[in-house]
């Protein structure tokens, strides 16, 4: 009979006790699992959408975490909005001639390649500001859905679950066609062929009733903010009503029924902006002269989103990280002491059976390790139970958690490393497709139980080892 | 089989001074022989029981068994020695109550290197007339049952000296006589040699061998010269 068979009949002796005591644990390490899988999913959402297949977002000049938060992750608000010229410093000639097709050659100027269009492999502009109930609307190009590839850069990154792409123009729908997100879709009940109207700048009693867009496309889910997102054709968006840039000759507040702009007429270059540009560039080194050459200016900023985010997390997240890592040690340590107590408490009545094993011919050694045994096999059973609790927890909310934040959680999808833990780690075993799977910081608190587990029952260990065993004999049973 | 030579042993009272209770200067017992000490209560027998199975160490003195100085060996040597060599039958059986009848058996071989052996801890328990309460619990069984499966037990590892603190004592008078034949009758087919400590007379005048304590230990003689 092995020291563990003797320290789980012990521990089965005390049933009751035990159960306890394991309970204790395995609540300790469902919360601190549940702490570590929801930090790492509010991190992988992050910095999955911080790179979604541009590399640089440009804006009008203010803060680069606004206009992030705002571009890519529809949060926060616009503050201002570029010239659509500065946009056309992006494209080449003949860019500029397939966009703006449809527009007279009076009212788009002469055309000329861009100044930054070189190196870029492409930009896309977004019109930010209005809403859809509590949804923003997009306007942008229906490019936006082509050229984003999935990580093979072979299939697009967004897929349509019903209906098609919008169109620059549509016999049917002219303008004004939208495509909506899976969250938006689901949520609000929208089907395809259904009517939208937007309000202004995110005010429900200033609707662009005169404006309605056709839903023509749902999105699949991607996991990204787009799927709460409505995206309506840009060329759309500017002819709603307060979307054309005023001229200095022009009464404020000029609307479709306005001399200047016409339903069927794509609203002229002068009138025009764009809230951001979505920009990938053909090498990060063109990337950050591009950047320096731009924030220079001031006209516009860029920023680039991943290392925004990364800033993000350093300045904010990372303590919010140490603040859960200490309380996920103090949570562990208070688990730890009760188990400790337990199995100390329990010491007293289990003097005699410690003599009689010591009268068997157990040695000192073999009762310390059969009570550190137990202490064992209390800790990881208790853990084992706990980390399998909070994962069928997570799994159990992954319905909710993808609707509110794109991601998917696996019922064993194990929590990230830490990022500075992350970087200790070298990259071929990050990278290596087996072993990577299982860089996880829960992987570490199977270990760190095992340690704790060692601590704890040391001192009860200790006990039984100091046991007077003529002494525990001689006491009545 | 088993020699003791000059076994003094003191306790420390709680007023600090040192209170004698054994001095044995001469105490043998032959290979398989079979032999009782009697002795009223407090007159040290379980002492002498805890010193000759390596449980205490004595203050001095030899006990010599197989030709092997216990008393010259470190704790760790004294626990392997008892595993391998001694069993005991404790006066309240102590088996212990998580285990099975079985397992008990079985717990006593596992301290002992590369002594655990399903079979005989069958063959024991079928011997002692317990093959049908292999599972059964502690708490579940008569005391006279008990007192089997601490024979049992104490017999697993083959040992070459039995020692035996009244186990009788707790055990009604029906089964008092068939555990001290089925522990006599044990101790002679498998050539054990036997020491029992007893304060029961019909036990004791059953074996040829009877040594009153109060014969062996000075403390015990010096103490009733005072009373």
């Amino acid at each position: 009979m092995s020291i563990w068979q003797i320290a789980w009949r012990s521990i089965r002796q005390r049933a009751l006790a035990s159960s306890l005591t394991a309970f204790s644990m395995a609540l300790g390490v469902l919360l601190v699992t549940a702490v570590l899988l929801v930090h790492g999913l509010i991190t992988k959402s992050f910095t999955d959408n911080s790179n979604l297949g541009y590399d640089l977002i440009a804006g009008a000049k203010g803060g680069k975490l606004q206009l992030v938060l705002n571009t890519t992750f529809y949060l926060s608000q616009p503050v201002e909005n570029l010239p659509y010229t500065f946009y056309q410093e992006f494209l080449t000639k003949e860019e500029q001639e397939n966009e703006l097709a449809l527009m007279k050659p009076e009212n788009r100027g002469e055309l000329k390649d861009g100044t930054y269009a070189k190196n870029i492999d492409f930009a896309i502009p977004v019109n930010l500001g209005d809403t859809y109930q509590h949804f923003r609307i997009v306007g942008t190009l229906p490019k936006f859905f082509e050229v984003f590839k999935a990580d093979n850069e072979v299939d697009p990154k967004y897929h349509f679950r019903h209906g098609r792409n919008f169109k620059v123009w549509d016999d049917e729908h002219g303008y004004f066609e939208a495509v909506i997100g899976s969250i938006v879709a689901s949520e609000t009940g929208l089907k395809v062929g259904d009517k939208i109207e937007a309000a202004h700048g995110g005010d429900p009693n200033d609707v662009h009733s005169d404006s309605p867009f056709i839903v023509v496309g749902i999105l699949a889910p991607s996991g990204t903010p787009n799927d709460r997102a409505v995206f309506i054709n840009m060329e759309g968006f500017y002819l709603m009503s307060g979307h054309a840039k005023v001229e200095e000759n022009e009464r404020p507040g000029a609307d479709v029924s306005g001399s200047t702009i016409s339903r069927r007429k794509p609203l002229p270059i002068k009138q025009r902006e764009v809230t951001a540009i979505l920009i990938r560039t053909h090498d990060p080194v063109f990337g950050r002269s591009l950047k320096n050459r731009v924030n220079e200016g001031n006209v516009a900023q860029i920023a680039s989103p991943v290392y925004v985010i990364a800033s993000l997390f350093e300045f904010i997240v990372k303590p919010i990280q140490t603040l859960l890592l200490v309380l996920t040690i103090m949570i562990c340590l208070v688990s730890g002491i009760s188990i400790l107590v337990s199995i100390y408490n329990s010491m007293n009545d289990r003097k005699r059976e410690i003599a009689i094993m010591r009268a068997l011919g157990a040695r000192r050694v073999t009762v310390m390790g059969i009570v550190l045994g137990e202490s064992i096999i209390l800790s990881v059973g208790g853990g084992i139970l706990g980390w399998m609790g909070a994962h069928l927890l997570l799994f159990s909310a992954s319905p909710f958690v993808e609707a509110q934040t794109g991601v998917q959680i696996g019922l064993f999808e194990l929590a990230p490393l830490p990022r500075w833990l992350e970087v200790e780690i070298p990259e071929v075993i990050i990278n290596n497709s087996w072993i990577g799977q299982f860089c996880s910081i829960e992987l570490v608190i199977i270990p760190g139980l095992l340690l704790l587990a060692v601590l704890v029952g040391f001192l009860p260990a200790y006990t039984a080892y100091r046991t007077d065993v003529a002494q525990a004999l001689s006491s009545s049973p | 089989m088993l020699e003791i030579k000059n076994l003094e042993k003191s306790f420390r009272s709680p007023t600090g001074e040192r209170v004698p209770i054994l001095n044995v200067p001469q105490f043998n017992v032959a290979a398989a022989e079979q032999m009782v000490i009697v002795g009223r209560s407090g007159c040290g027998k379980s002492t002498l029981l805890h010193l000759i199975a390596g449980i205490g160490r004595p203050d001095s003195g030899h006990i010599a068994i197989n030709g092997l100085d216990i008393t010259r060996l470190s704790e760790e040597g004294r626990d392997r020695f008892r595993a391998e060599v001694m069993g005991y039958v404790f006066q309240t059986f102590n088996l212990l109550q998580g285990f099975t009848a079985l397992e008990n058996v079985i717990l006593g071989m596992s301290f002992a290197r590369g002594r655990v052996d399903h079979g005989r801890a069958r063959d024991l328990l079928h011997r002692v007339g317990l093959d049908h309460r292999l599972d059964a619990y502690p708490r579940t069984m008569s005391v006279g049952e008990q007192q089997r499966v601490a024979v049992a037990r104490a017999l697993a590892n083959r040992p070459k000296l039995l020692l035996a603190d009244e186990p009788t004592a707790n055990v009604d008078p029906a089964n008092q006589q068939a555990i001290v034949d089925l522990i006599r009758e044990t101790c002679q087919e498998e050539e054990i040699s036997l020491v029992m400590v007893t304060h029961s007379m019909e036990v004791a005048e059953q074996f040829q061998r009877v040594d009153p304590l109060e014969k062996l230990n000075l403390v015990a003689q010096a103490n009733k010269a005072h009373a």
